[in-house]
């Protein structure tokens, strides 16, 4: 049995159709949620704390059940995940320059 | 020197045991070690690559609204209703990619071709939904390097980054409805489904960024 096969018996065994609901649901719930924390006037460090948590979570929804990565070998995770972290590196790289503007206002 | 020597020996012997650990893993060589085929590795590095595209523009955007100060509040500007159902309409046409996609594994040629025409139809609403809402602003008076609210990098990072991903979801509509055509005519593999169904997925999980960035925080 290939890698493949497996992968496609594991999805099977996991209920055909259904898990593509359930993900739906739960990136309408997070962006529903993502709305009401705007809506509502938190303070400024909980709503952007909050609202990149939620993103996050929503990305990793839609990477790991949308596009298979969690039914995908190890070797390609890491291929497509590492890259990801450049963007942290890049920001903070650049944050310390703006945040220190910010701060010094 | 007799140290080196004993040192040497014991080593050499766990070098080739390492070399024949790797020699008998995936990655000895005659084999993809990722365990997929070719056209959807390439898809992926491409989207890898498209994300740092993306990183970096958004990055760019966070650095000048943290050192610019004097933002212009979203919320009095953009209707986050609309915003929100663009979302819920991009949300749900990945949702029906998804359905094509295991639809086409599990050999529903029909149910395939369904749900690859919702998922367009999702895309060309998303479309008209961001069409409309760029017209509002530009009649407002945002322009790429002015607009009425205060600093002009306002404007300049909403059009350049909703721009570029509107750019993403013409282009994705595009390859979806050649998609749908090459499998009307039975010329392609479910393979291919596949492959752009991981690119329609990466213009959704770009737009949940975009959302947060610059409409809501």
């Amino acid at each position: 049995m290939t890698d493949e096969q497996q992968a496609e018996h594991t999805e099977h065994k996991t209920g055909g159709y259904k898990i593509y609901v359930v993900v739906w649901f739960w990136l309408l719930v997070f962006t529903v949620i993502e709305v009401g924390v705007v809506l509502f006037r938190v303070p400024q460090w909980v709503l952007v704390s909050s609202l990149l948590i939620l993103a996050m979570m929503k990305a990793a929804l839609i990477i790991a059940y949308f596009m298979h990565l969690r039914y995908e070998r190890l070797s390609l995770v890491y291929t497509v995940i590492t890259p990801l972290l450049l963007g942290f590196v890049l920001f903070g790289a650049l944050g310390p320059d703006a945040l220190h503007v910010f701060f010094s206002r | 020197m007799p140290g080196l020597e004993k040192h040497e020996a014991p080593g050499m012997e766990a070098h080739a045991a390492d070399q024949d650990r790797v020699l008998a893993s995936p990655w000895g060589g005659g084999q993809s070690p990722f365990a997929v085929a070719w056209p959807k590795l390439m898809m992926w590095l491409f989207l890898v690559s498209d994300t740092l595209t993306f990183a970096g523009l958004l990055s760019g955007y966070g650095v000048m609204r943290l050192s610019l100060g004097d933002w212009p509040r979203q919320a009095d500007i953009f209707n986050i209703w609309l915003v929100g159902t663009m979302t819920f309409i991009l949300i749900c046409s990945s949702a029906t990619m998804a359905v094509a996609v295991a639809a086409a594994r599990a050999g529903d040629r029909r149910m395939v071709m369904r749900y690859l025409l919702l998922t367009i139809l999702g895309g060309l609403f998303f479309l008209g939904a961001q069409a409309y809402e760029w017209t509002n602003f530009i009649h407002e008076g945002a322009r790429l390097f002015t607009n009425p609210w205060g600093i002009p990098q306002f404007s300049a990072t909403f059009f350049i980054i909703t721009g570029f991903h509107g750019g993403h979801v013409t282009g994705g509509v595009i390859y979806l409805s050649i998609t749908a055509l090459r499998w009307s005519r039975r010329k392609i593999q479910p393979l291919s489904v596949e492959i752009a169904g991981l690119y329609w997925h990466f213009v959704d999980l770009v737009w949940v960024f975009i959302f947060t960035l610059l409409y809501l925080i």
